[in-house]
């Protein structure tokens, strides 16, 4: 294996009194497709902003290009942000703006490049996502697919080594679905991008990823790429790949006892005044 | 007793804590150096929140002016002071209907709108976009706004005083034939500009920076859901009015020592 | 909306808030700027001072001719000191002009009204006009009525 670009070591971390990561470890090589799999409500998303910096752990390390991220300071974390990309599920295309003016902003922000440069590097991003013929359109008008789209060409605007995707099949009609799957592929192939793919979209995930976490109640439950996975006998592996309702992930949400909760008085409100 | 101790002390706690990130909010973009880069941003919250107020806040003024000149005429005209119409409505005017008033407005059609918007850009994932980019929002989503604001502010309050004066010249000279150099002239004689006009311009910069500051906190520190921003905008009109008529009780009280 | 006409209706605005500012400042609060140097000053003593105040006017027929500068008890006689500021084109008041402290209708402000002499000598800057009379206190007019009757 290649060297890890992304190092995540015994990461705890909690959510009011809920623990979304209960020491969790894994690592990401540089120039690889992987893909972090589980069901939803694991913290896949959560994992994404640990490695962004956005959120810090409550212990362990997360290590990007062997920088330290929650003890980087403020401007520091903003400076290696420019090397990573992050495709938001909802696309998270600024309203106010055309569609070139979203994938302008982080080269206006970020470079003093002349206006004719940025405008040229502007429609290739566009280009090489199939959009150029959009480019004075606004988010407002673009259909779900083409948002995500416009969102990527702008995550890549600045040519980022690492680049995350979060849930970037959810929602997307098949044909949509099969350009995106294409230009993960063709972005980690012709850039050496390493990509981060959170999903839990089986079938399209499989059928890119390079190596392949599962993760459920906060810690790395199978690894490996999409055919040893396919192949492992664990229940809790096998019943998300094949999509069982009840196994050793439960239907049911942790919860007291049934009939007892039947009978109890329902008096027992909480007053909040926020 | 016990629990409502605890629910006591649990709501205090509550709103210490929304104070101190409030205040953190308005301290890490303000007080940062602001950059002149920004300053188109700030234009354009100008317009945002100022000029698109101009509207109502001439309206009313009018109305209001109107009104006072209106009810003020027939309860002075009773003593045959009429003549001191003029001075009654500039003074309620610029000390005390013209900011307040118009910072109720503001709060109304400029607040609720700062908060929806803010907090349907963090429900999109667009303030962590930026975050992403490498851009921190609170400098340029946030103090763009606030400074708007503190700008934007004292300009409508004057304009609703001025308006509101005009309309109340209308309908007591013009109209009700109050004479209209004892309207000017008592006016001009009894009101101050330091120690009116410019109390005025004061309380209307404070409630500009407060109406701002609550609009734009209410808006980041939604829940980014439907719910969420609704509630979050009801809570900026209603905090902000309270604000404005709880802080214009004080200021007047600081100001009269003065 | 393109930056430019945003910049521009900006301005606009700006030059609104400023406009406004400016017609608060000299129409509504009635402040002059500069006509200070074209005043000269006049001093006048009265028993009483009724509610005369700072800046209130001072007329000759009605016409307003100058403002009051500065109220101060004189202690040696306990008068009330009013030092007036005339307007310099207003240059002819005789010096045995009479002083009176009058009252804008029956509930408005005082005003001193300088009913003019018959003296060919006019009074100059610093000057002051001897004979004076006091704010009617309406208390004090009721009180002698009523002693008057009974």
């Amino acid at each position: 294996m290649s060297e890890a670009q992304i190092e995540i070591a015994k990461v705890v971390f909690r959510r009011g009194q809920r623990r979304i990561f209960d020491d969790i470890s894994l690592s990401i090589p540089k120039g690889k497709i992987v893909a972090i799999m589980g069901p939803s409500g694991t913290g896949k998303t959560t994992l994404l902003r640990l490695i962004g910096g956005q959120l810090r752990p409550e212990s362990g390390s997360v290590k990007v290009k062997g920088l330290e991220i929650p003890a980087l300071s403020r401007a520091k974390l903003f400076e290696i942000r420019k090397s990573m990309g992050m495709l938001f599920q909802t696309g998270a295309l600024f309203t106010e703006q055309s569609v070139f003016e979203n994938v302008a902003f982080p080269l206006r922000i970020h470079t003093r490049l002349p206006e004719d440069m940025i405008r040229d590097l502007v429609l290739v991003k566009l280009q090489s996502v199939g959009l150029r013929g959009a480019s004075q359109l606004f988010p407002a008008e673009l259909s779900g697919g083409m948002a995500r789209r416009v969102a990527l060409a702008r995550a890549i605007a600045l040519d980022p080594e690492i680049i995350m995707y979060d849930e970037p099949f959810a929602g997307l009609d098949p044909i949509a679905m099969g350009v995106i799957v294409e230009l993960i592929k063709t972005l980690n192939h012709v850039y050496g991008m390493t990509s981060i793919i959170v999903s839990h979209d089986i079938g399209e995930t499989a059928s890119i990823a390079d190596l392949i976490y599962v993760i459920a109640d906060g810690k790395v439950i199978g690894a490996g790429s999409p055919k040893e996975l396919f192949e492992q006998d664990s229940p809790r592996i096998q019943q998300f790949i094949k999509g069982l309702p009840d196994g050793p992930v439960p239907f049911h949400y942790p919860a007291a006892d049934y009939e007892e909760e039947l009978m109890r008085d329902r008096n027992t409100r909480t007053w909040f005044p926020f | 007793m016990l629990s409502n101790l605890r629910k006591i002390g649990q709501f205090a706690l509550v709103a210490l804590g929304t104070l101190g990130r409030a205040g953190l909010i308005w301290f890490q973009a303000i007080w940062r150096r602001p950059r002149l880069a920004n300053l188109p941003l700030v234009l354009r919250q100008i317009y945002q929140l100022g000029v698109l107020s101009v509207v109502i806040t001439v309206m009313s003024g009018f109305s209001i002016g109107a009104v006072l000149a209106l009810q003020g005429y027939n309860q002075l005209v009773k003593y045959g002071s009429e003549s001191a119409l003029g001075l009654g409505v500039a003074l309620v005017l610029v000390m005390e209907i013209g900011p307040v008033v118009s910072a109720l407005l503001f709060a109304g059609r400029a607040g609720s709108a700062m908060t929806a918007e803010i907090g349907l850009m963090k429900a999109t994932e667009q303030l962590s976009s930026m975050e992403m980019i490498g851009v921190d929002p609170l400098q340029r989503i946030v103090a763009p706004r606030l400074w708007a604001g503190f700008i934007s502010m004292p300009i409508l309050a004057l304009m609703f005083s001025v308006v509101g004066i005009w309309g109340a010249s209308l309908v007591g000279v013009d109209w009700l034939g109050v004479y209209e150099g004892a309207f000017w002239a008592a006016m001009q004689d009894g009101v101050d500009f330091q120690s009116h006009v410019l109390k005025g311009i004061i309380k209307s910069i404070v409630f500009g920076l407060v109406v701002t500051w609550i609009a734009v906190y209410q808006g980041y520190d939604t829940i980014p859901t439907s719910e969420g921003i609704a509630a979050a905008t009801t809570r900026t009109v209603v905090y902000s009015s309270v604000s404005v008529l709880v802080l214009d009780f004080f200021l007047t009280l600081v100001m009269y020592q003065f | 909306m393109q930056m430019r006409s945003i910049e521009i209706i900006v301005g606009a605005f700006m030059l609104a808030g400023i406009l406004s500012l400016a017609v608060l400042a000299i129409r509504v609060s009635g402040f002059s700027v500069g006509t200070e140097t074209n005043t000269y000053t006049v001093y006048a003593r009265f028993e009483n001072i009724g509610g005369l105040v700072n800046r209130s006017k001072v007329s000759i027929g009605g016409v307003i001719v100058g403002r009051v500068a500065e109220i101060s008890l004189e202690q040696e006689t306990y008068t009330a000191l009013v030092r007036m500021e005339i307007d310099s084109k207003i240059n002819t008041i005789s010096s045995d002009s009479t002083a009176a402290i009058l009252t804008d209708g029956l509930l408005g402000g005082k005003f001193i009204g300088i009913s003019l002499g018959a003296e060919d000598r006019y009074l100059t800057a610093g000057g002051e006009i001897h004979d004076t009379q006091s704010a009617i206190v309406l208390e004090e007019l009721i009180g002698q009525f009523l002693l008057n009757k009974f």
